[in-house]
């Protein structure tokens, strides 16, 4: 018999495994309803005979029925398969992989910077020291969550590297090209980031255990960073799946406008290309990351609060 | 020597965890955001009902001869470089945004709420096949579903409804599903299954009502972000197609001319953000009365 921690600790594992198989099946369905004829989208501007075709669709197993290919998708899926591309003749894993790392480290820095910037600003606004930069700063939250990633870019860019030439103006040479794209799409995930945290140290500054700290003279500083921080940090982990959503979708945009190589670009060519197996490849991957990223954040929040552990 | 003693800094106003919170609901007369919201949306509105009463110009007219104007007298907001009008093109590209907008947020009401009254009225096993498919497409970021679906039905203003309508259903659905699974128990809906009502009618007319509350706060602020979703998407050019003076749209075009001539960029790109804070300041000010009058 299980302990109660690790049964419910398995649950949320299966409840992944789950959500994650109905993400795959989803976006396996969405390839199946696509209207137009997949050997036309392989054929492309190439060759076009009756032969091959029919080399195609031995190829490729287009000719067995759906059911059988779902299986055969799935057991691709678990063994780390993606397929090939339609369009480029190679393994998805392939295209994808090269493009990878420079996604990964904007949106790592993005991450960085965003997760930063929120916790410099509620901690400086939290509880009822300075009324007016609390305003001021909700003000500037607000309009950074409200504000479309591409334009926070245009305006950096073109006030930044058109008008003063600090930063180049694309491309993805050196460091320097990496701070405007961080900064757009650190912006917004600041913003949202830095709302939920004041409000989980404001509730946090309300707890009597704050009150003990005051009374032993703790400095109002040392009882924000120390004892309230902590207890507000606990909450923003959930937001942890969210924060991924937005930095991969955020990405696609923020590559676009900085013209930088990466997943976004691989994705919107492979998008108005119909070249589905990539398409299928992202947003089943991130899925899977998503899930993987909230579970490992679930499990942390059981180990870390007791509370959660009964039900 | 003088002995300066510390402030008192303990706050001696920190309530006991018992004591019930105090309304968030600030009474104020004055709340010039507000006002400026409101202000703001009802100009919209007319934008996107009637814009030749903000906008009489064509928004497709051309003029060789002004092409990537500065604002000025004659053309407030500038003209693009095909010498287009771009305050005309902002006016008549709010009613773009805004019926791409409500029809997606339609469809995420509309389907969230059958959905989680399915999830929280029937029996166990389809309450946890619906919760499981809200995960499912909770699993995907918003813009990579919505570009999945795209791949599929090809770009335009439909897939675009849809496929944000679809991203953002399950929100909504779970918000209901929890409000449903609360009333089905509450006594008054006993009673009435007790007075022998049908189930049809006991759904419309005693759980519904009760569970829709939250519903159209939620709908507002899904408003604000279904419009910002759209404008990424037409600004990656999945949605309606140049010329039509779609706000995402605009913003793409004018990228090109973004060194000499910012404003055919930035001011679609305001107008997307205004109408986000708008609507986010309107719905944030209903969900604190609603709260209110919840307690």
């Amino acid at each position: 018999m299980f302990s109660s921690p690790l049964r419910a600790a398995a649950r949320r594992l299966a409840a992944g495994l789950v959500v994650l198989w109905a993400a795959a099946t989803a976006a396996y369905l969405a390839l199946l309803v696509a209207p137009g004829d997949t050997v036309d989208t392989i054929v492309g501007d190439g060759a076009d005979t009756p032969q091959i075709r029919a080399q195609i669709i031995a190829e490729w197993s287009l000719d067995r029925p759906a059911v059988v290919q779902y299986l055969d998708y799935l057991r691709r899926l678990a063994g780390g398969d993606l397929g090939r591309s339609y369009l480029l003749q190679r393994p998805v894993v392939e295209v994808i992989g090269e493009q990878l790392a420079p996604t990964l480290t904007l949106a790592l820095a993005a991450a960085g910077l965003g997760v930063l910037l929120a916790v410099v600003l509620a901690v400086a606004t939290a509880g009822d020291r300075r009324p007016w930069l609390r305003r001021a700063s909700s003000g500037v939250e607000l309009l950074l969550v409200s504000t479309p990633p591409f334009l926070i870019g245009v305006v950096l860019l073109s006030v930044l590297s058109f008008r003063f030439g600090l930063f180049p103006v694309s491309g993805d040479q050196g460091v320097g090209a990496l701070v405007l794209p961080a900064v757009t799409l650190a912006l917004p995930i600041a913003g949202l980031l830095a709302q939920v945290l004041r409000d989980g140290l404001d509730r946090a500054l309300d707890e009597p255990f704050v009150l003990t700290a005051r009374s032993r003279g703790v400095r109002e500083r040392t009882v924000l960073l120390r004892h309230a921080l902590r207890h507000a940090l606990l909450p923003a982990v959930t937001l942890a799946g969210w924060l991924f959503g937005i930095l991969l979708g955020g990405a696609v945009i923020v590559e676009q406008v900085f013209g930088r190589p990466g997943l976004g670009q691989v994705t919107l060519t492979a998008v108005t290309s119909k070249d589905m197996p990539v398409v299928l490849a992202v947003v089943t991957l991130s899925a899977a990351v998503y899930v993987a990223v909230n579970t490992v954040a679930d499990l942390t929040y059981l180990l870390v609060d007791p509370r959660l552990r009964r039900s | 020597m003088t002995v300066t003693l510390a402030p008192a800094t303990i706050d001696t106003h920190t309530p006991h965890p018992s004591t019930p919170p105090a309304p968030t609901v600030r009474r104020r007369r004055w709340r010039p955001g507000l006002l400026a919201a409101g202000a703001y949306l009802i100009l919209l509105v007319v934008a996107a009902v009637w814009p030749t009463a903000l906008a009489p110009g064509d928004p497709l007219a051309a003029d060789p001869l002004g092409v990537l104007e500065a604002p000025s007298a004659a053309h407030w907001l500038g003209t693009d470089h095909l010498g287009r009008d771009v305050w005309t093109r902002v006016v008549h590209g709010a009613g773009h945004s805004l019926t791409i907008g409500l029809a997606a947020t339609a469809i995420a009401v509309t389907g969230g709420v059958l959905l989680g009254l399915l999830a929280g009225l029937t029996h166990r096993l389809a309450d946890e096949t619906l919760s499981r498919a809200f995960d499912a497409i909770s699993a995907f970021p918003i813009l990579l579903l919505a570009l999945l679906f795209i791949a599929v039905a090809g770009p335009g203003t439909v897939s675009l409804i849809i496929a944000i309508g679809v991203a953002t259903l399950p929100h909504h659905a779970r918000v209901v599903r929890g409000q449903t699974l609360l009333v089905r128990r509450a006594a008054y809906v006993e009673q009435a299954v007790t007075f022998g009502l049908s189930r049809p009618r006991l759904v419309a007319r005693h759980v519904l009502p009760n569970v829709i509350g939250p519903v159209p706060v939620l709908a507002v602020i899904g408003l604000g972000e279904a419009i910002m979703i759209a404008a990424g998407l037409s600004f990656l050019g999945m949605g309606p197609q140049p010329p039509s003076p779609e706000w995402g749209a605009m913003l793409s075009e004018g990228r090109n001319y973004l060194q000499v001539a910012w404003w055919i960029t930035v001011l679609p790109g305001v107008a997307v953000t205004a109408t986000v804070v708008a609507l986010t300041v309107v719905g944030r000010h209903w969900q604190a009365r609603f709260d209110g009058r919840q307690r």
